[in-house]
């Protein structure tokens, strides 16, 4: 009897050692959160979000467990690995909704994709901790090297969300890594510069006639598409004034769970997936979106957090640019859907329904988790 | 190691993670202020909307348009049918439900297999044909039990028809199903919006080269929705725009007599007419249907069509590029007369070869014609006069004459697929051959050149248009097959290539010298008794392009396998003092241009000359006046 009562507690504990508890605390207010969404937007898909997160927080506690120093040591062959499965899928990949990303491995179908998500940043924090001491010019330049290839690779198929995700997610550790600021300032004020005057003066810029120099026609159409979805209001226009419609109806308390009419009349595309904060907004209100706002803050705090303490060179870029990813995922997909930023195929993260996101994501935070108990094992 | 890294550093890293704390703070409350824009600033406005969001649009694609011959005999055009389409979305056992409707109506494996390629080739959440084309029996039997179907509907389509089916099917080419390849395109031109709701595109001959012509603008209706998002009552229309109708130049009934003039053969024929540019008639046998391209080929049909030996896919008349043989000795002629290497009455004796570098080039005549001139060289077809001008003009010499006329060059036709053909001379062959020996010009090369023999290798097209600009006294048309885009709903019409591409000067004595020699050809010569009792007067010369070096043998076509044969030309026009027509026959194989080439040219000038509706001046005046204001 007492060897019965001992023994799942000892189980038990065992099992909770590696998981951080602030982030266990923060993801499972986030995944409670996509539940209730689901629920209103696409209820009959509740079990298999089940599978999904059963699937994540799996793989998540494995990675958790691993120290590391060992993931690291892993990063190089993950890498290669990676590119050689985006070369296949450039050669043998299926075509699915007009993109060639799927790989199929006789059982089932892989999105290598997925895995450069976690191997980029791994890839280049290895590569940074090798060179500590003594990064130079050159270590910047191989690190552009490593991001750009897989990019590359990601941007043909063509992926503009996930290419974007890849591309941050290397970016970040350069960033991280100590890349000098006034190779930074200057690209950013030319961005922002460009990006600005086209958003202000764009009703000038578009009309017919005006040539942009730079541009070919059509990308001319594609930029004014985005800044005046009216012209494509079939298409990726309709969602976004579908979008924003959902959210401003919803007001500063929501129409109430499960009584979003953009949601329920089938106005809203994509409404479990990638559009799923609009049917959080509409449904919940402002109150529901700043809620929002406020655990993904929690999360990017504590993952900021274990970066400060993290005990190598290598952990402290890899925890960073994991928490900026994170950032990336909410940030990209909450201004696409409110209308803010163009429609690329990034999801709400650790809400939006499906698997793979859901995985990848929470590898992002096992490996935190890994970062912050190593730390501790360490020190202690 | 690392966990004594200089605290500088780790001072670095601590301040950038602040930075990016504070940019990541930023952004968030970027996007807490959209918010607050969006729920409280504008929550009314928004609310307004989305309470009278009941609305949804749906596209409504555009009628395609119609392409007819020059007297407005139709060549493509759509008609009504029904199909079965399921929306995937709304559908959660595909294979059962499909199962289930191939109880009701007939569904082949060949339907399945295209439905699982659209299915996954399809973007959105638009319904995904299975069947198309039902009866009408079909169409009841399936709506009387929808009930049992959710997402499954019936739609009423436009489809595309080619009524003279395999006639001229390498010209009008056919529309397809929009594949993930088009997609990419349409997307690169920025017409995903006009193509929502469409599911053809062209994909061959005029199909393809005038598809933003002919496919029209898509409209939208505004649909006012129940709460199950089915559509209750149209509210407003931005109605379609119908796309423009082609009318040809090509005479369908012209290209038929020519098409039934080849029979069985293989080859090509492009007449046109000198004085626009416009192509009369296109042949390149044998045809295809193109009727079985629409709805996606069948794999049988698509390999009888893919494997047979005889190419019928391949246009030969545009694509297809073979020596010109002795239809290059009138351009060979005015060369050598606009050079200044030749007069008119020149006169120089053939003894039946030139001798060149210790080898025999020999005449076809055994012994030769005697004194000849450049009259006699033309009509009887002497090669030892033209073995000695090429020699006289040199390589170079020739193939900056021949260039302007268009040999070796795409003439920029509208119909697309058009091959270069080659124009030898030493600077191409320095681009074609990689070995230093291959690269190397060779005198003799230059003599075989100047007969039309050797690296010649042109297109019919080419040879047509290029003679169509020898008796149009240099002036040179982008030879055309569309003659005016007409708007279907004003019936504007807008015309093709009305100007000449470029002018060559040439002199008219010359040209008069070269026309009449090509007349006597047929009158006594070599196309005399193709054209013989013919009741009008015509222009013409015979050639024969070699297929097979036969080393210094004696050319006997039954000893050769038919494939080895050579093939035979023919180009003419007619009326001779002002030709309405020039053209170019070539038959694959077909032995020598006066015995099966030359046949073809005859009915097909017979029947444009006497037969052929002539053009009512009156019924286009006014429009041609109308545009000109």
């Amino acid at each position: 009897m007492i060897e019965f009562r001992f023994h799942p507690l000892r189980l038990l504990t065992a099992l909770l050692r590696p998981l951080d508890p602030a982030l266990m605390l923060i993801l499972g207010a986030l995944l409670g959160y996509a539940f209730v969404l689901i629920a209103s937007a696409s209820p009959e898909r509740m079990d298999s979000q089940i599978v999904h997160v059963g699937v994540a927080l799996a793989a998540m506690w494995l990675v958790a467990s691993v120290p590391i120093q060992r993931l690291l040591s892993l990063a190089l062959p993950l890498y290669v690995l990676g590119v050689l499965l985006l070369v296949a899928v450039e050669l043998f990949g299926e075509v699915s909704k007009g993109a060639q990303r799927w790989l199929d491995v006789g059982v089932t179908r892989i999105q290598p994709s997925e895995l450069m998500k976690i191997a980029m940043p791994l890839m280049l924090a290895w590569y940074f901790q090798q060179r500590e001491g003594r990064i130079g010019v050159a270590d910047f330049l191989v690190a552009a090297g490593l991001l750009a290839l897989p990019v590359g690779l990601v941007v043909v198929q063509p992926d503009l969300g996930t290419s974007l995700l890849v591309a941050a997610s290397g970016v970040y550790v350069i960033f991280f890594a100590g890349l000098p600021w006034k190779l930074i300032v200057p690209v950013a004020v030319v961005g922002i510069v460009g990006i600005g005057s086209i958003v202000a003066f764009g009703d000038t810029l578009c009309q017919p006639g005006v040539d942009w120099q730079v541009l070919r026609e059509y990308q001319k159409n594609r930029v004014c598409t985005l800044l005046d979805p009216t012209t494509d209001p079939l298409g990726k226009g309709f969602h976004i004034i579908q979008s924003t419609i959902a959210i401003g109806s919803g007001g500063v308390f929501g129409k109430g769970w499960l009584s979003g009419t953009q949601t329920h009349l089938a106005f809203l595309p994509e409404r479990h997936t990638d559009f799923v904060f609009a049917v959080l907004a509409e449904e919940f209100g402002l109150m529901g979106t700043l809620v929002l706002l406020l655990i993904y803050l929690l999360l990017l705090a504590r993952g900021l957090q274990i970066a400060m303490n993290a005990a190598t060179l290598g952990a402290r870029l890899l925890a960073g640019a994991m928490t900026m990813v994170f950032f990336t995922y909410a940030f990209v997909n909450m201004g696409m859907v409110s209308g803010i930023l163009p429609v690329v195929g990034v999801p709400l993260p650790f809400i939006s329904y499906g698997g793979t996101a859901l995985v990848t994501l929470c590898l992002g935070v096992g490996i935190l988790m890994s970062i912050q108990r190593s730390r501790t094992a360490g020190s202690a | 190691m690392t966990e004594f890294a200089p605290e500088q550093r780790a001072a670095r890293f601590r301040r950038r993670v602040v930075v990016a704390g504070l940019f990541m703070f930023a952004c968030l409350a970027l996007l807490a202020a959209r918010f607050h824009h969006l729920q409280v600033a504008r929550h009314e406005y928004y609310l307004t909307r989305a309470e009278d969001n009941r609305i949804a649009l749906m596209p409504v694609s555009p009628n395609r348009g119609a392409i007819v011959d020059r007297n407005g005999v139709p060549l493509a055009r759509n008609y009504s049918a029904y199909t079965l389409e399921i929306t995937p979305s709304a559908v959660a056992d595909l294979g059962a439900t499909i199962d289930a409707l191939g109880e009701i109506v007939a569904i082949d494996e060949r339907d399945r297999q295209r439905f699982r390629k659209l299915l996954a080739e399809s973007r959105n959440f638009e319904g995904v044909p299975i069947r198309s084309r039902l009866s009408d029996e079909e169409v009841a039997r399936f709506v009387a039990q929808r009930y049992r179907f959710p997402g499954v509907d019936v739609q009423a389509r436009l489809f595309r028809e080619y009524p003279e089916g395999a006639s001229a099917s390498h010209v009008i080419g056919y529309i397809g199903r929009i594949n993930t390849r088009d997609v990419e395109a349409i997307e690169g031109r920025g017409e995903e919006a006009n193509y929502r709701g469409s599911s053809h595109i062209g994909k061959a001959g005029l199909e393809r080269s005038y598809e933003a012509e002919l496919h029209g603008r898509t409209g939208y209706d505004e649909v006012e929705v129940n709460a199950g998002g089915g559509a209750v009552r149209a509210l407003s229309r931005t109605p379609a725009v119908q796309g423009n109708d082609l009318e040809l130049t090509l005479d369908i009934e012209l290209q038929k007599v020519a098409e039934k003039a080849f029979g069985e053969r293989r080859g090509a024929l492009v007449a046109i007419e000198p004085s626009t540019g416009g192509v009369l008639a296109l042949v390149s046998t044998p045809t295809f249907d193109p009727n079985l391209f629409v709805d996606g080929i069948s794999v049988p049909d698509w390999k009888a069509l893919n494997e047979s030996p005889d190419h019928p896919l391949l246009n030969r008349a545009i694509y297809s590029t073979y020596p010109p043989g002795s239809t290059y000795k009138p351009f060979m002629a005015l060369a050598g007369l606009e050079s200044g290497k030749r007069t008119i009455t020149q006169r120089m004796p053939d003894p039946g070869y030139f001798m060149f570098g210790g080898h025999r080039f020999m005449d076809d005549k055994v012994g030769g014609h005697g004194m000849v001139d450049l009259h006699k060289s033309i009509v009887v077809s002497c090669n030892t006069y033209y073995y000695q001008l090429a020699n006289d003009l040199g390589i170079d010499g020739i193939a900056a004459f021949m260039a302007p006329f268009g040999f070796g060059a795409r003439t920029g036709i509208d119909v697309p697929g058009e091959a270069e053909g080659v124009l030898p001379s030493p600077a191409w062959k320095q681009r074609r051959f990689r070995k230093p020996e291959q690269q190397r010009w060779y005198g003799g090369e230059t003599i075989s050149v100047g007969i039309g023999q050797g690296y010649n290798a042109f297109t019919p097209l080419q040879l047509a248009n290029a003679l169509a600009t020898l008796v149009n006294d240099g002036k040179m048309f982008r030879p055309h097959v569309v003659r005016y885009v007409v708007d279907a709903a004003t019936g504007a019409r807008r015309m093709i290539e009305p100007e000449p591409m470029r002018v060559l000067d040439l002199d008219p004595r010359h040209l008069a010298a070269v026309r009449a020699a090509m007349e006597d050809v047929n009158r006594t010569g070599t196309g005399a008794r193709a054209f013989r009792g013919a009741d009008y007067t015509s222009g013409g010369k015979t050639g024969t392009a070699q297929v097979f070096s036969l080393r210094g043998q004696r050319y006997v076509a039954g000893r050769l396998a038919e494939r080895l044969r050579d093939h035979s030309w023919f180009i003419a026009y007619a009326p001779a003092d002002a030709p309405s027509i020039a053209l170019a026959v070539l038959v694959e194989n077909g032995g020598f241009g006066s015995a099966s080439a030359a046949p073809i040219a005859r009915q097909v000038l017979d029947y444009h000359l006497l037969h052929a509706r002539r053009d009512e001046p009156a019924a286009e005046d006014p429009e041609a006046v109308a545009e000109g204001e």
